[in-house]
C-alpha cells in the first residue's frame, strides 16, 4: 500500500477532525460529496456533518470568519482553492490574524492551506508561490513541506499551534510523490532536514525544489562531486543555524526556491549565510528562482520558467569550478 | 387685562420615554466630555498620532453598546466610544492607550480607536474597513457550535466603509451563515473629505440589505429615541434568530476625519440639513421639554463626568510608557518557533 503527498493531507485533516472537537474545515467547495478541487477534502464532509462547509468565494471572508472562530476557541482550517487566491485575503492574514497577538496578546490559532507552485498548463493564477511573501510580514509561520511524512505531521502540529500557520502544500507534489505508510514519529517544527549528505556544496531548498535539488545532486554525483541538499521544511522560521552547519561542512551554497527572485527565502538564506558566515564560504553563494514574469502558460515556456534540476545542476557546477 | 381666549389644541399623547434614554444620554455626556479633553490634550501636543472622535454620532454609537450583554460580540469602529463604554470598556483603558500607557491593554503597541479586549467581547479593529464584520461571524458561529443560546454580534460600519469588498463579503457570509448579527452603518456623509455622491449611486444604502438577505431600518441618527428604538428592535430581532439586521442612521459628522482635519470641505448647505443637528443638544433639550431630570441634576452629571474623564486621564499619566530596550519584539505566542534574526 502506498499513500500520496494529497492523501496524506486528506488523512491529517480527517486525523483532526476525529480528534480535536475544535477543527473545522472551511472553503470553497470542500464540502458536500465534492470535497475540494483536489479533492483534499474528499469524504469528510459526510464523516464529520456541519465540520466541513463551503463557503461563497470570498477569500477575505473565509479567513476573517476563521480568525473570529479562532478567538473563541476553535481551530478552523481555511483551504484556499489556489494559493494565488490568498491575495485576496491578504488583509485578513497579514493585517487581522498576524498582528492580532502582538496588539492584544491574544493569539488566532488559524490554518490557511495554500495549494501552490506551477504544474504544466495552470498559467499566471493557478501557479503562484507565495511562501516569501508570508514570510516577510510578521506574526506567521510559514510551513513548506516536501515529503508525504512532513505534509501529514506538520499539518497536524499547524493545528496545533497557538499562532497563524500558511501552510503551503505543493500541486506538483500531490500525486507524484508517494510514501509506504504514515509516518509516526515527527521532526520538530522550525528544524530543517538534511535530505542528501554531502561534502562539496550544500543545496538549501524546500517544497518541490528540494526534488529538483536532488535530481541535481544525483546527476553531479556522477561528476565525482557530494552535494549536501538541507530541506527547510518550514520557510518561517528559518533553520538558519542547519544552514549554517551545513555550510560549514561544504564551504559553497546555492539557494534554490520556486517564488520569484526578487527577495524572498532563497536571498533571506545567502543573505543570513553571508552574514553569520561569511567566514565559511569558499566561494560566492548563488541562488536559482523562477524568472522575474507572470508564471507562463505553455509547458515548454513554464518548464524554463520555473527551475528545473538541468538549471539547478548547471549552477551548481558554476559554483563548483569557483 | 383682558386676554382673548383662544381654543387650546387638544394635546397629543406623549410617547412613552425610552428606560433607557437617561442612562443613555449619560454615556454620551461621558463620551463628549471625554473626546473634548482628548482634543484639547491633542492640540497641546500631549497626545502622538492622531485622535478621532465621534462627535454627532453619540447616540447612535450609545444605542449599539448599551443593549449588549456579557457573551455577546461587539465589533466597534473609529466614532463608538458612546458604545465600548455602555458596554463596559473602562474609561482609563481609552486613556492608556491613547498615551501608550504600558499597563494599558494595548501597551503602547498600538494606539488611539484601535484597541479591545477580545476575551471580554470587545474586538479590536484595523484600519482596514469592514475587515471586522467577517470576524464577528466567526465568532457568533463558534458560539453557536458550542451551543451558547442567547448571543448576538453587533458591528459598526461607515457609508464610507460600506463600500468596501471585505464589507461585501463579510455581510453576505453573515446571511449565509445566518448568524444573529447586526450591522450599524452610519451615514455622516462624508468618508473623509469625499461626499456621498462619491461614494455610493444607490438610492439609499439600506436598499442593500434586501440584496444580502438582511432585514433593513433606517434612523436618525440625531434622535436618541430613535436610535434606541431601532437599534435595540435590531438587536432583539438576532437574538430571536431573524436574519441578519442592517440599521442605516444618517448624521452629519461635527467634527474632523481626526483632530488634524479641519474638515473645511463640509459645505454650508449641510450643515443646515436636519441631519446636521448635534444628538447631544437634542437629547438635553429634550430631557428638559419633558423634564426627565432638573437643571441641577443635569450639572451635577456633567460634573460626575468631568471628575470621571479627569480620574482616567490622571491614572493613564502616571503609568509607564514603553521603552523600545525594554520590548519583547516577539509577534507570535509560539516562543520556541520565533525567527531569530541577526
Amino acid at each position: 500500500m502506498s499513500i500520496t503527498y494529497l492523501e496524506a493531507i486528506r488523512e491529517a485533516q480527517a486525523k483532526l477532525l476525529r480528534d480535536d472537537k475544535r477543527v473545522f474545515i472551511y472553503g470553497q467547495d470542500v464540502g458536500g460529496s465534492f470535497g475540494g478541487a483536489f479533492k483534499a477534502t474528499k469524504g469528510l464532509a459526510k464523516e464529520f456533518p456541519g465540520r466541513v462547509l463551503n463557503t461563497p468565494i470570498s477569500e477575505d471572508a473565509m479567513v476573517g470568519t476563521a480568525i473570529g472562530a479562532a478567538l473563541e476557541g476553535m481551530r478552523p482550517i481555511v483551504e484556499m482553492q489556489f494559493a494565488d487566491f490568498s491575495s485576496i485575503a491578504l488583509n485578513q492574514i497579514l493585517n487581522n490574524a498576524g498582528t492580532h497577538y502582538w496588539r492584544t496578546n491574544v493569539p488566532i490559532p488559524i490554518t490557511v492551506r495554500l495549494p501552490s507552485g506551477g504544474t504544466k498548463g495552470s498559467g499566471p493564477f493557478h501557479s503562484q508561490s507565495m511562501e516569501s511573501l508570508y514570510a516577510h510580514y510578521p506574526g506567521l509561520i510559514v510551513m513548506t513541506p516536501a515529503t508525504v511524512e512532513d505534509a501529514y505531521t506538520m499539518l497536524i502540529d499547524a493545528v496545533a499551534i497557538d499562532d497563524p500557520v500558511i501552510y503551503c502544500e505543493h500541486k506538483y507534489l500531490y500525486y507524484h510523490l508517494k510514501a509506504d505508510s504514515l509516518p509516526n514519529d515527527r521532526m520538530p517544527v522550525g528544524k530543517a532536514r538534511i535530505a542528501r549528505t554531502g561534502r562539496d556544496l550544500t543545496i538549501v531548498s524546500y517544497s518541490a525544489m528540494l526534488h529538483e535539488s536532488l535530481s541535481a545532486a544525483e546527476e553531479i554525483a556522477k561528476e565525482g562531486f557530494e552535494i549536501e541538499v538541507v530541506d527547510l521544511r518550514t520557510v518561517k522560521p528559518l533553520d538558519t543555524a542547519a544552514v549554517l552547519a551545513s555550510v560549514a561542512r561544504t564551504g559553497r551554497l546555492l539557494a534554490v526556491g520556486e517564488s520569484f527572485p526578487w527577495g524572498g527565502v532563497t536571498a533571506e538564506v545567502i543573505a543570513r549565510v553571508a552574514t553569520e558566515g561569511f567566514h565559511l564560504l569558499d566561494a560566492a553563494p548563488a541562488r536559482v528562482n523562477a524568472k522575474d514574469t507572470p508564471i507562463p502558460y505553455h509547458p515548454n515556456l513554464w518548464s524554463t520558467h520555473r527551475p528545473s534540476s538541468k538549471v539547478i545542476a548547471a549552477k551548481a557546477r558554476k559554483i563548483l569550478r569557483e | 387685562m383682558l386676554q382673548t381666549a383662544r381654543p387650546r389644541k387638544k394635546s397629543q399623547p406623549k410617547a412613552p420615554v425610552h428606560e433607557k434614554y437617561l442612562e443613555a444620554f449619560r454615556w454620551m455626556l461621558l463620551t463628549r466630555t471625554f473626546e473634548e479633553k482628548l482634543a484639547s490634550m491633542y492640540r497641546g501636543g500631549r497626545i502622538t498620532g492622531g485622535v478621532y472622535v465621534g462627535k454627532g454620532q453619540e447616540a447612535i454609537s450609545v444605542a449599539c453598546g448599551i443593549f449588549l450583554q456579557k457573551g455577546d460580540i461587539f465589533a466597534p469602529l473609529i466614532r463608538d466610544q458612546a458604545g465600548r463604554s455602555a458596554f463596559g470598556e473602562p474609561l482609563v483603558d481609552v486613556a492608556r492607550t491613547y498615551l501608550g500607557s504600558r499597563t494599558g491593554p494595548m501597551r503602547g503597541r498600538d494606539g488611539n480607536i484601535h484597541r479591545g479586549s477580545p476575551r471580554d467581547g470587545q474586538l479590536a479593529m484595523i484600519s482596514h474597513l469592514g475587515a471586522m464584520v467577517s470576524v464577528v461571524v466567526g465568532s457568533l458561529m463558534a458560539k453557536r457550535g458550542r451551543g451558547e443560546k442567547n448571543f448576538i454580534g453587533l458591528t459598526a460600519i461607515g457609508e464610507g466603509g460600506m463600500q468596501t469588498g471585505a464589507t461585501h463579503e463579510g455581510m453576505n457570509i453573515a446571511a449565509v451563515e445566518h448568524v444573529p448579527l447586526v450591522v450599524v452603518a452610519t451615514n455622516n456623509h462624508y468618508a473623509y473629505s469625499t461626499p456621498n455622491d462619491r461614494e455610493f449611486a444607490c438610492a439609499n444604502l439600506v436598499d442593500r440589505a434586501r440584496g444580502y438577505g438582511f432585514e433593513g431600518y433606517e434612523l436618525d441618527g440625531t434622535d436618541l429615541a430613535q436610535c434606541l428604538d431601532v437599534i435595540g428592535t435590531a438587536v432583539k430581532r438576532a437574538r430571536a434568530g431573524r436574519p441578519p439586521q442592517l440599521v442605516v442612521a444618517s448624521i452629519l459628522r461635527l467634527a474632523g476625519h481626526g483632530e488634524h482635519d479641519d474638515f473645511s470641505y463640509v459645505t454650508d448647505d449641510i450643515r443646515k440639513e436636519p441631519f446636521a443637528i448635534d444628538c447631544l443638544q437634542r437629547t438635553e433639550a429634550f430631557i428638559k421639554e419633558r423634564e426627565l431630570a432638573d437643571a441641577a441634576t443635569l450639572q451635577r452629571w456633567r460634573e460626575e463626568a468631568a471628575e470621571e474623564v479627569e480620574n482616567a486621564f490622571s491614572a493613564a499619566q502616571k503609568e509607564p510608557v514603553p521603552n523600545g530596550e525594554e520590548e519583547d519584539w516577539c509577534a507570535i505566542s509560539t516562543r520556541d518557533l520565533v525567527d531569530e534574526i541577526e
